[in-house]
Protein backbone atom coordinates (compact mmCIF):
# COMPACT_ATOMS: atom_id res chain seq x y z
CA UNK A 1 0.00 0.00 0.00
CA UNK A 2 2.55 2.35 0.41
CA UNK A 3 3.43 2.81 -3.30
CA UNK A 4 -0.12 4.55 -3.42
CA UNK A 5 0.06 7.05 -1.35
CA UNK A 6 1.71 9.38 -2.95
CA UNK A 7 -0.82 12.16 -3.34
CA UNK A 8 -1.66 12.57 -7.29
CA UNK A 9 -3.34 16.71 -6.66
CA UNK A 10 -0.89 18.60 -5.16
CA UNK A 11 -0.04 22.43 -4.95
CA UNK A 12 1.86 23.86 -7.64
CA UNK A 13 4.32 26.62 -6.27
CA UNK A 14 1.90 28.84 -7.63
CA UNK A 15 -0.85 27.58 -5.38
CA UNK A 16 -2.87 25.69 -7.74
CA UNK A 17 -4.23 22.36 -7.74
CA UNK A 18 -3.77 21.56 -11.31
CA UNK A 19 -5.36 18.09 -11.01
CA UNK A 20 -8.85 20.18 -10.17
CA UNK A 21 -8.20 22.41 -13.27
CA UNK A 22 -7.52 19.66 -15.63
CA UNK A 23 -10.80 18.35 -14.16
CA UNK A 24 -12.41 21.22 -15.16
CA UNK A 25 -11.32 20.76 -18.27
CA UNK A 26 -13.07 17.30 -18.37
CA UNK A 27 -16.17 19.38 -17.20
CA UNK A 28 -15.54 21.90 -20.25
CA UNK A 29 -15.52 18.93 -22.82
CA UNK A 30 -18.75 17.18 -21.65
CA UNK A 31 -22.35 17.64 -23.02
CA UNK A 32 -24.03 21.00 -22.22
CA UNK A 33 -26.53 20.81 -18.89
CA UNK A 34 -28.63 23.73 -18.08
CA UNK A 35 -30.63 24.46 -15.18
CA UNK A 36 -33.11 27.10 -14.35
CA UNK A 37 -34.77 28.25 -11.19
CA UNK A 38 -38.86 29.16 -11.35
CA UNK A 39 -41.09 29.88 -9.04
CA UNK A 40 -43.13 26.26 -8.82
CA UNK A 41 -40.71 24.47 -11.33
CA UNK A 42 -37.21 24.04 -11.64
CA UNK A 43 -35.99 22.78 -15.14
CA UNK A 44 -33.14 21.01 -15.88
CA UNK A 45 -31.94 20.65 -19.74
CA UNK A 46 -29.16 18.80 -21.08
CA UNK A 47 -27.55 18.15 -24.36
CA UNK A 48 -27.74 14.70 -26.12
CA UNK A 49 -25.34 13.97 -28.29
CA UNK A 50 -26.20 12.39 -31.16
CA UNK A 51 -27.49 8.75 -30.32
CA UNK A 52 -25.63 5.65 -32.39
CA UNK A 53 -29.26 3.91 -34.46
CA UNK A 54 -28.14 0.81 -32.50
CA UNK A 55 -28.43 2.29 -29.22
CA UNK A 56 -31.28 2.15 -26.99
CA UNK A 57 -31.57 6.04 -26.08
CA UNK A 58 -33.41 5.45 -22.58
CA UNK A 59 -30.42 3.24 -21.23
CA UNK A 60 -28.46 7.08 -21.60
CA UNK A 61 -30.58 9.05 -18.93
CA UNK A 62 -28.43 11.99 -18.19
CA UNK A 63 -31.06 13.81 -15.88
CA UNK A 64 -31.62 11.44 -12.79
CA UNK A 65 -33.33 11.44 -9.31
CA UNK A 66 -31.73 10.81 -5.75
CA UNK A 67 -34.95 10.98 -3.87
CA UNK A 68 -38.58 12.15 -4.50
CA UNK A 69 -37.91 15.61 -4.17
CA UNK A 70 -34.54 16.08 -5.93
CA UNK A 71 -32.82 15.46 -9.11
CA UNK A 72 -29.27 15.93 -10.61
CA UNK A 73 -28.15 16.28 -14.11
CA UNK A 74 -24.12 16.75 -14.48
CA UNK A 75 -21.41 17.38 -17.20
CA UNK A 76 -18.20 15.94 -17.83
CA UNK A 77 -16.54 12.12 -16.77
CA UNK A 78 -20.30 9.73 -16.65
CA UNK A 79 -18.82 7.01 -15.17
CA UNK A 80 -17.60 9.14 -12.04
CA UNK A 81 -21.42 10.51 -12.21
CA UNK A 82 -22.57 6.88 -11.91
CA UNK A 83 -20.63 6.78 -8.41
CA UNK A 84 -21.37 10.04 -6.74
CA UNK A 85 -25.09 9.59 -7.73
CA UNK A 86 -24.75 6.12 -6.15
CA UNK A 87 -23.26 7.48 -2.97
CA UNK A 88 -25.47 10.67 -2.71
CA UNK A 89 -28.77 8.07 -3.03
CA UNK A 90 -27.45 6.10 -0.54
CA UNK A 91 -27.08 9.17 1.81
CA UNK A 92 -30.34 10.71 0.96
CA UNK A 93 -32.16 8.02 2.43
CA UNK A 94 -29.32 7.23 5.63
CA UNK A 95 -30.77 10.84 6.57
CA UNK A 96 -34.38 9.82 6.14
CA UNK A 97 -33.27 6.73 8.11
CA UNK A 98 -31.51 8.73 10.97
CA UNK A 99 -33.36 11.74 11.64
CA UNK A 100 -37.30 10.85 10.02
CA UNK A 101 -36.92 13.87 7.23
CA UNK A 102 -36.31 13.95 4.05
CA UNK A 103 -32.76 15.51 3.27
CA UNK A 104 -32.74 19.37 2.37
CA UNK A 105 -31.27 20.24 -1.83
CA UNK A 106 -28.65 22.59 0.45
CA UNK A 107 -27.94 19.71 2.45
CA UNK A 108 -27.33 16.57 -0.12
CA UNK A 109 -25.18 19.07 -2.40
CA UNK A 110 -23.12 19.70 0.20
CA UNK A 111 -22.86 15.79 1.20
CA UNK A 112 -21.72 15.88 -3.36
CA UNK A 113 -19.70 18.54 -2.94
CA UNK A 114 -17.76 17.24 0.13
CA UNK A 115 -17.19 13.67 -1.54
CA UNK A 116 -15.74 15.68 -4.57
CA UNK A 117 -13.12 17.69 -1.72
CA UNK A 118 -12.06 14.65 -0.28
CA UNK A 119 -11.10 13.25 -3.46
CA UNK A 120 -8.80 16.45 -3.80
CA UNK A 121 -6.89 15.74 -0.63
CA UNK A 122 -6.80 11.71 -0.59
CA UNK A 123 -3.70 10.20 -1.54
CA UNK A 124 -3.51 8.02 -4.87
CA UNK A 125 -6.83 9.30 -6.28
CA UNK A 126 -7.71 12.14 -8.99
CA UNK A 127 -10.86 14.01 -8.39
CA UNK A 128 -14.27 13.57 -9.74
CA UNK A 129 -14.29 15.20 -13.45
CA UNK A 130 -17.68 16.32 -13.07
CA UNK A 131 -19.73 19.31 -12.28
CA UNK A 132 -23.39 18.54 -10.97
CA UNK A 133 -25.94 20.89 -10.99
CA UNK A 134 -28.54 19.39 -8.49
CA UNK A 135 -32.38 20.69 -8.44
CA UNK A 136 -35.42 19.89 -5.47
CA UNK A 137 -37.49 21.63 -3.44
CA UNK A 138 -36.54 22.06 0.41
CA UNK A 139 -39.07 19.77 2.27
CA UNK A 140 -40.44 22.18 5.18
CA UNK A 141 -40.70 25.90 3.01
CA UNK A 142 -41.42 24.35 -0.15
CA UNK A 143 -39.02 26.63 -1.91
CA UNK A 144 -37.43 25.74 -5.26
CA UNK A 145 -33.83 25.64 -5.40
CA UNK A 146 -30.68 24.97 -7.78
CA UNK A 147 -27.20 24.27 -6.81
CA UNK A 148 -24.32 23.62 -8.53
CA UNK A 149 -20.52 21.69 -7.57
CA UNK A 150 -17.84 21.38 -9.09
CA UNK A 151 -14.90 19.20 -9.21
CA UNK A 152 -12.90 21.24 -6.74
CA UNK A 153 -16.04 20.96 -4.13
CA UNK A 154 -17.57 24.12 -3.72
CA UNK A 155 -21.00 24.80 -4.33
CA UNK A 156 -23.39 27.88 -4.21
CA UNK A 157 -26.68 28.82 -5.29
CA UNK A 158 -28.03 29.68 -8.40
CA UNK A 159 -31.25 31.23 -10.51
CA UNK A 160 -30.07 29.36 -13.56
CA UNK A 161 -26.65 28.22 -14.42
CA UNK A 162 -25.42 26.18 -17.58
CA UNK A 163 -22.03 23.65 -17.13
CA UNK A 164 -20.08 21.70 -19.82
CA UNK A 165 -19.77 22.69 -23.56
CA UNK A 166 -20.22 26.64 -24.04
CA UNK A 167 -21.21 27.13 -20.33
CA UNK A 168 -20.03 30.75 -21.07
CA UNK A 169 -22.24 31.47 -23.76
CA UNK A 170 -25.09 29.87 -22.04
CA UNK A 171 -24.60 31.61 -19.11
CA UNK A 172 -24.26 34.61 -20.78
CA UNK A 173 -27.68 34.61 -22.39
CA UNK A 174 -29.43 33.57 -19.18
CA UNK A 175 -28.04 36.55 -17.50
CA UNK A 176 -29.37 38.73 -20.51
CA UNK A 177 -32.86 36.84 -20.31
CA UNK A 178 -33.60 35.49 -16.86
CA UNK A 179 -36.61 36.81 -15.00
CA UNK A 180 -38.90 34.95 -12.25
CA UNK A 181 -41.05 32.47 -14.55
CA UNK A 182 -43.26 30.01 -14.06
CA UNK A 183 -44.32 26.71 -15.31
CA UNK A 184 -44.32 26.81 -19.07
CA UNK A 185 -42.19 29.86 -19.13
CA UNK A 186 -39.68 28.31 -16.99
CA UNK A 187 -38.70 25.20 -19.31
CA UNK A 188 -39.16 27.82 -22.27
CA UNK A 189 -36.21 30.07 -20.84
CA UNK A 190 -34.25 26.16 -20.22
CA UNK A 191 -34.64 24.97 -23.72
CA UNK A 192 -33.74 29.10 -25.22
CA UNK A 193 -30.57 28.76 -23.38
CA UNK A 194 -29.68 25.21 -24.35
CA UNK A 195 -30.44 26.05 -28.16
CA UNK A 196 -28.05 28.90 -28.04
CA UNK A 197 -25.15 26.26 -28.08
CA UNK A 198 -27.10 23.30 -29.32
CA UNK A 199 -28.90 22.05 -32.41
CA UNK A 200 -32.32 22.53 -32.68
CA UNK A 201 -34.68 19.46 -32.05
CA UNK A 202 -36.09 17.60 -29.69
CA UNK A 203 -33.67 14.40 -30.73
CA UNK A 204 -30.39 16.77 -28.93
CA UNK A 205 -31.96 17.58 -26.43
CA UNK A 206 -33.29 16.27 -23.16
CA UNK A 207 -35.57 17.97 -20.52
CA UNK A 208 -36.53 17.40 -17.21
CA UNK A 209 -39.23 19.19 -15.25
CA UNK A 210 -39.59 19.57 -10.94
CA UNK A 211 -42.63 19.95 -9.06
CA UNK A 212 -42.88 20.07 -6.01
CA UNK A 213 -46.76 17.47 -6.35
CA UNK A 214 -45.02 15.69 -9.32
CA UNK A 215 -41.64 15.41 -8.19
CA UNK A 216 -39.24 14.78 -11.52
CA UNK A 217 -41.22 14.11 -15.13
CA UNK A 218 -38.84 13.69 -18.21
CA UNK A 219 -40.09 15.53 -20.89
CA UNK A 220 -41.07 13.64 -24.28
CA UNK A 221 -39.22 14.43 -27.22
CA UNK A 222 -42.50 15.24 -29.16
CA UNK A 223 -43.08 17.85 -26.08
CA UNK A 224 -39.86 18.94 -26.97
CA UNK A 225 -40.21 19.67 -30.64
CA UNK A 226 -43.58 21.76 -30.03
CA UNK A 227 -41.86 23.57 -27.34
CA UNK A 228 -38.56 23.95 -29.98
CA UNK A 229 -41.12 24.94 -32.71
CA UNK A 230 -42.86 27.55 -30.79
CA UNK A 231 -39.87 29.22 -29.46
CA UNK A 232 -38.81 29.14 -33.35
CA UNK A 233 -41.96 30.80 -34.44
CA UNK A 234 -41.50 33.65 -31.38
CA UNK A 235 -38.43 34.30 -32.84
CA UNK A 236 -39.18 34.56 -35.96
CA UNK A 237 -42.20 37.20 -34.97
CA UNK A 238 -39.45 39.09 -33.04
CA UNK A 239 -37.58 39.17 -36.60
CA UNK A 240 -40.19 40.35 -38.52
CA UNK A 241 -41.28 42.92 -36.15
CA UNK A 242 -37.75 44.31 -36.25
CA UNK A 243 -37.37 44.29 -39.97
CA UNK A 244 -40.94 45.78 -40.68
CA UNK A 245 -41.03 49.72 -40.80
CA UNK A 246 -42.72 51.67 -38.48
CA UNK A 247 -46.30 52.06 -39.05
CA UNK A 248 -46.53 55.72 -37.68
CA UNK A 249 -43.29 57.26 -38.94
CA UNK B 1 2.75 -32.88 11.47
CA UNK B 2 0.75 -30.02 9.69
CA UNK B 3 0.21 -26.90 12.07
CA UNK B 4 -2.79 -24.59 11.69
CA UNK B 5 -1.53 -21.38 11.04
CA UNK B 6 -2.76 -19.33 14.17
CA UNK B 7 -1.42 -16.09 12.90
CA UNK B 8 -5.32 -14.50 12.10
CA UNK B 9 -5.81 -14.71 15.71
CA UNK B 10 -3.93 -12.53 17.41
CA UNK B 11 -7.04 -10.33 18.12
CA UNK B 12 -9.30 -13.03 18.02
CA UNK B 13 -11.74 -12.93 21.18
CA UNK B 14 -11.73 -16.14 21.75
CA UNK B 15 -8.06 -16.14 23.00
CA UNK B 16 -7.58 -12.23 25.22
CA UNK B 17 -4.19 -11.76 25.32
CA UNK B 18 -2.70 -13.68 22.37
CA UNK B 19 -3.41 -17.45 21.03
CA UNK B 20 -2.79 -19.99 23.61
CA UNK B 21 -1.28 -22.92 21.63
CA UNK B 22 -0.14 -24.97 24.40
CA UNK B 23 -3.55 -27.24 25.02
CA UNK B 24 -3.79 -29.34 22.45
CA UNK B 25 -7.34 -29.31 22.13
CA UNK B 26 -9.08 -27.73 18.87
CA UNK B 27 -8.25 -24.48 19.71
CA UNK B 28 -10.95 -23.36 17.44
CA UNK B 29 -13.83 -24.89 19.72
CA UNK B 30 -16.05 -23.16 21.25
CA UNK B 31 -15.13 -21.45 24.90
CA UNK B 32 -17.37 -22.74 27.34
CA UNK B 33 -17.63 -23.27 31.15
CA UNK B 34 -18.92 -25.36 33.86
CA UNK B 35 -22.99 -24.74 34.53
CA UNK B 36 -24.35 -24.05 37.85
CA UNK B 37 -25.70 -27.18 39.82
CA UNK B 38 -29.36 -26.42 40.18
CA UNK B 39 -32.29 -27.97 39.66
CA UNK B 40 -34.39 -25.65 37.03
CA UNK B 41 -31.69 -24.12 35.35
CA UNK B 42 -34.05 -22.33 33.06
CA UNK B 43 -35.21 -20.27 35.56
CA UNK B 44 -32.38 -19.52 37.11
CA UNK B 45 -31.10 -17.93 34.11
CA UNK B 46 -34.33 -16.03 34.13
CA UNK B 47 -33.59 -14.58 37.33
CA UNK B 48 -29.86 -14.00 36.45
CA UNK B 49 -31.10 -11.80 33.29
CA UNK B 50 -33.58 -9.91 35.63
CA UNK B 51 -30.70 -9.56 37.84
CA UNK B 52 -28.70 -7.56 35.65
CA UNK B 53 -31.45 -5.72 34.62
CA UNK B 54 -31.42 -1.84 35.47
CA UNK B 55 -34.11 -1.29 37.42
CA UNK B 56 -35.04 2.98 37.40
CA UNK B 57 -35.71 3.85 40.94
CA UNK B 58 -37.34 7.41 40.07
CA UNK B 59 -40.75 8.74 38.40
CA UNK B 60 -41.06 11.30 35.59
CA UNK B 61 -43.44 12.14 33.37
CA UNK B 62 -44.56 14.24 30.09
CA UNK B 63 -47.61 14.69 28.22
CA UNK B 64 -48.74 16.69 25.71
CA UNK B 65 -51.39 19.25 25.54
CA UNK B 66 -52.75 22.39 23.90
CA UNK B 67 -50.37 24.77 24.77
CA UNK B 68 -47.74 22.59 24.68
CA UNK B 69 -46.18 19.69 26.43
CA UNK B 70 -45.44 19.51 30.38
CA UNK B 71 -42.67 18.06 31.68
CA UNK B 72 -42.01 16.89 35.71
CA UNK B 73 -40.21 14.55 37.54
CA UNK B 74 -39.26 13.65 40.73
CA UNK B 75 -35.38 14.30 42.42
CA UNK B 76 -34.37 11.58 44.40
CA UNK B 77 -31.55 9.32 44.18
CA UNK B 78 -31.34 6.05 45.55
CA UNK B 79 -28.83 3.13 45.83
CA UNK B 80 -30.41 0.01 46.94
CA UNK B 81 -31.99 1.33 50.07
CA UNK B 82 -30.33 4.12 50.82
CA UNK B 83 -31.38 7.86 49.75
CA UNK B 84 -27.94 9.10 48.35
CA UNK B 85 -29.70 12.58 47.65
CA UNK B 86 -33.07 14.41 47.82
CA UNK B 87 -32.14 17.30 45.17
CA UNK B 88 -31.33 15.30 41.83
CA UNK B 89 -32.02 17.10 38.69
CA UNK B 90 -34.23 14.69 36.26
CA UNK B 91 -35.00 17.24 33.83
CA UNK B 92 -32.36 18.05 31.61
CA UNK B 93 -32.22 21.28 29.36
CA UNK B 94 -30.43 20.15 26.12
CA UNK B 95 -31.36 23.16 24.14
CA UNK B 96 -33.39 25.94 24.97
CA UNK B 97 -36.42 24.21 22.88
CA UNK B 98 -36.03 20.64 24.27
CA UNK B 99 -35.72 19.18 27.72
CA UNK B 100 -35.18 15.70 28.47
CA UNK B 101 -35.77 13.48 31.33
CA UNK B 102 -33.31 10.88 33.29
CA UNK B 103 -34.63 7.36 34.81
CA UNK B 104 -32.52 4.64 34.96
CA UNK B 105 -28.85 5.49 35.45
CA UNK B 106 -27.73 8.90 36.37
CA UNK B 107 -24.61 8.98 35.08
CA UNK B 108 -25.76 7.41 31.59
CA UNK B 109 -28.48 9.55 31.34
CA UNK B 110 -26.73 12.91 32.09
CA UNK B 111 -23.52 12.00 29.64
CA UNK B 112 -26.11 10.90 26.65
CA UNK B 113 -28.50 14.04 26.69
CA UNK B 114 -25.20 15.93 27.12
CA UNK B 115 -23.77 14.44 24.04
CA UNK B 116 -27.39 15.05 22.14
CA UNK B 117 -27.08 18.61 23.37
CA UNK B 118 -23.70 18.61 21.35
CA UNK B 119 -24.99 16.96 18.26
CA UNK B 120 -28.02 19.08 18.35
CA UNK B 121 -26.28 22.22 17.72
CA UNK B 122 -23.82 20.68 15.43
CA UNK B 123 -26.83 19.78 13.39
CA UNK B 124 -28.06 23.76 13.75
CA UNK B 125 -24.87 25.30 12.70
CA UNK B 126 -24.60 22.48 9.46
CA UNK B 127 -28.02 23.10 8.82
CA UNK B 128 -29.06 26.45 9.85
CA UNK B 129 -32.12 25.07 11.73
CA UNK B 130 -32.94 23.78 14.65
CA UNK B 131 -32.77 19.76 14.95
CA UNK B 132 -37.52 18.26 14.89
CA UNK B 133 -37.62 16.43 18.29
CA UNK B 134 -38.11 13.73 15.96
CA UNK B 135 -34.32 13.81 14.40
CA UNK B 136 -32.98 14.41 18.17
CA UNK B 137 -34.69 11.46 19.26
CA UNK B 138 -33.83 9.28 16.77
CA UNK B 139 -30.18 10.47 16.92
CA UNK B 140 -30.59 9.24 20.63
CA UNK B 141 -31.98 6.00 20.43
CA UNK B 142 -29.91 5.26 17.68
CA UNK B 143 -26.73 6.02 19.94
CA UNK B 144 -28.69 3.94 22.68
CA UNK B 145 -29.41 1.10 20.33
CA UNK B 146 -25.82 0.77 19.32
CA UNK B 147 -24.70 0.23 23.10
CA UNK B 148 -27.51 -2.49 23.45
CA UNK B 149 -26.60 -5.11 25.54
CA UNK B 150 -23.59 -3.51 26.91
CA UNK B 151 -25.20 -2.39 30.23
CA UNK B 152 -26.57 1.10 30.04
CA UNK B 153 -29.50 1.72 31.99
CA UNK B 154 -31.51 5.10 30.43
CA UNK B 155 -35.49 5.95 30.49
CA UNK B 156 -35.68 8.80 28.89
CA UNK B 157 -38.22 10.89 27.28
CA UNK B 158 -37.39 13.89 24.50
CA UNK B 159 -39.98 16.68 24.60
CA UNK B 160 -39.97 19.59 22.58
CA UNK B 161 -41.83 22.50 20.70
CA UNK B 162 -40.48 22.21 17.00
CA UNK B 163 -41.77 23.37 13.36
CA UNK B 164 -44.13 20.28 13.39
CA UNK B 165 -45.92 21.69 16.92
CA UNK B 166 -44.91 19.94 20.30
CA UNK B 167 -43.28 16.37 20.16
CA UNK B 168 -42.68 14.01 22.76
CA UNK B 169 -40.69 10.77 22.32
CA UNK B 170 -40.18 7.89 24.82
CA UNK B 171 -36.49 6.66 24.36
CA UNK B 172 -34.35 3.51 26.35
CA UNK B 173 -31.55 1.89 26.48
CA UNK B 174 -33.54 -0.87 24.79
CA UNK B 175 -33.17 1.22 21.91
CA UNK B 176 -36.56 1.68 21.80
CA UNK B 177 -38.61 4.99 20.46
CA UNK B 178 -41.82 5.58 21.00
CA UNK B 179 -43.86 8.49 19.70
CA UNK B 180 -46.88 9.49 22.45
CA UNK B 181 -48.75 12.07 24.06
CA UNK B 182 -48.85 10.67 27.23
CA UNK B 183 -45.49 8.23 29.07
CA UNK B 184 -44.46 8.08 32.29
CA UNK B 185 -41.02 6.11 33.25
CA UNK B 186 -39.52 4.65 36.29
CA UNK B 187 -40.44 2.29 39.13
CA UNK B 188 -43.36 5.33 40.30
CA UNK B 189 -44.77 5.83 36.99
CA UNK B 190 -47.88 3.06 37.45
CA UNK B 191 -48.83 5.64 40.02
CA UNK B 192 -48.17 8.67 38.05
CA UNK B 193 -50.37 6.78 35.00
CA UNK B 194 -53.29 6.51 37.72
CA UNK B 195 -53.11 10.32 38.38
CA UNK B 196 -52.72 11.36 34.85
CA UNK B 197 -54.72 9.27 33.14
CA UNK B 198 -57.62 10.21 34.87
CA UNK B 199 -57.27 13.61 35.27
CA UNK B 200 -56.33 14.54 31.43
CA UNK B 201 -57.68 16.66 29.46
CA UNK B 202 -56.42 17.89 25.79
CA UNK B 203 -57.80 21.21 26.45
CA UNK B 204 -55.82 22.45 29.54
CA UNK B 205 -54.34 25.92 30.67
CA UNK B 206 -50.76 25.53 31.34
CA UNK B 207 -51.69 26.09 35.27
CA UNK B 208 -54.13 22.79 34.84
CA UNK B 209 -51.38 20.95 33.27
CA UNK B 210 -48.92 22.01 35.83
CA UNK B 211 -51.07 21.00 38.49
CA UNK B 212 -51.99 17.63 37.12
CA UNK B 213 -48.48 16.80 36.48
CA UNK B 214 -47.95 18.15 40.13
CA UNK B 215 -50.26 15.72 41.67
CA UNK B 216 -48.92 12.89 39.63
CA UNK B 217 -45.63 13.20 40.68
CA UNK B 218 -46.84 13.53 44.24
CA UNK B 219 -48.57 10.42 44.35
CA UNK B 220 -46.22 8.47 42.99
CA UNK B 221 -43.47 9.67 45.43
CA UNK B 222 -45.96 8.60 48.17
CA UNK B 223 -46.35 5.37 47.10
CA UNK B 224 -43.05 4.58 45.46
CA UNK B 225 -39.85 4.25 47.91
CA UNK B 226 -37.58 5.00 45.18
CA UNK B 227 -39.37 8.19 44.42
CA UNK B 228 -39.38 11.61 46.52
CA UNK B 229 -37.35 14.81 47.17
CA UNK B 230 -38.76 17.99 44.79
CA UNK B 231 -42.05 17.79 42.62
CA UNK B 232 -40.15 19.80 39.45
CA UNK B 233 -42.68 21.29 37.01
CA UNK B 234 -41.49 22.82 33.52
CA UNK B 235 -43.68 23.77 30.12
CA UNK B 236 -42.36 23.90 26.67
CA UNK B 237 -44.51 26.17 24.81
CA UNK B 238 -43.67 27.90 20.97
CA UNK B 239 -40.88 30.34 22.71
CA UNK B 240 -39.14 27.24 24.47
CA UNK B 241 -39.20 25.82 28.22
CA UNK B 242 -39.67 27.25 31.35
CA UNK B 243 -39.54 25.76 34.33
CA UNK B 244 -42.67 26.67 36.31
CA UNK B 245 -42.51 25.09 39.71
CA UNK B 246 -40.35 23.20 42.06
CA UNK B 247 -42.21 21.67 45.33
CA UNK B 248 -41.06 19.73 48.31
CA UNK B 249 -43.46 16.85 47.79
CA UNK B 250 -43.31 16.43 51.66
CA UNK B 251 -44.68 20.02 51.78
CA UNK B 252 -47.24 19.15 48.75
CA UNK B 253 -48.62 16.55 51.11
CA UNK B 254 -50.01 18.90 53.83
CA UNK B 255 -51.42 21.19 51.10
CA UNK B 256 -53.82 18.18 49.37
CA UNK B 257 -54.21 16.96 52.86
CA UNK B 258 -53.94 19.18 55.73
CA UNK B 259 -53.88 17.82 59.18
CA UNK B 260 -57.54 18.40 60.58
CA UNK B 261 -56.63 18.41 64.17
CA UNK B 262 -58.47 17.26 67.59
CA UNK B 263 -59.39 19.96 69.62
CA UNK B 264 -56.51 18.85 72.12
CA UNK B 265 -53.76 18.86 69.54
CA UNK B 266 -55.27 22.41 68.20
CA UNK B 267 -54.97 23.48 71.70
CA UNK B 268 -51.61 22.19 71.66
CA UNK B 269 -50.36 23.65 68.62
CA UNK B 270 -51.51 26.96 69.69
CA UNK B 271 -49.85 27.12 73.37
CA UNK B 272 -46.72 26.29 71.43
CA UNK B 273 -47.01 28.50 68.38
CA UNK B 274 -47.67 31.60 71.22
Amino acid sequence: MARYDRAITVFSPDGHLFQVEYALEAVRKGNAAVGVRGTDVIVLGVEKKSTPKLQDSRSVRKIVSLDTHIALACAGLKADARVLINRARIECQSHRLTVEDPVTVEYITRYIAGLQQKYTQSGGVRPFGLSALIIGFDPYSGAPALYQTDPSGTFSAWKANATGRNSNSMREFLEKNYKETSGQETVKLAIRALLEVVESGGKNIEIAVMTKEQGLRQLEESEIDAIVAEIEAEKAAAEAAKKAPSKDS
Amino acid sequence: MMELDLSGFESCPLFPGGVVADHGENPLAAASFQLPACSDFDGFQKDAIQMTKPAKGTTTLAFVFKEGVIVAADSRATMGGYISSQSVKKIVEINPHMLGTIAGGAADCQFWHRNLGIKCRLHELANKRRISVTGASKLLANILYSYKGMGLSVGTMIAGWDEKGPGLYYVDNEGGRLKGTRFSVGSGSPYAYGVLDSGYQFNMSVEEAAELARRAIYHATFHDGASGGVASVYHVGPQGWKKLSGDDVGELHYKYYPMILTPTEQEMADTSAA
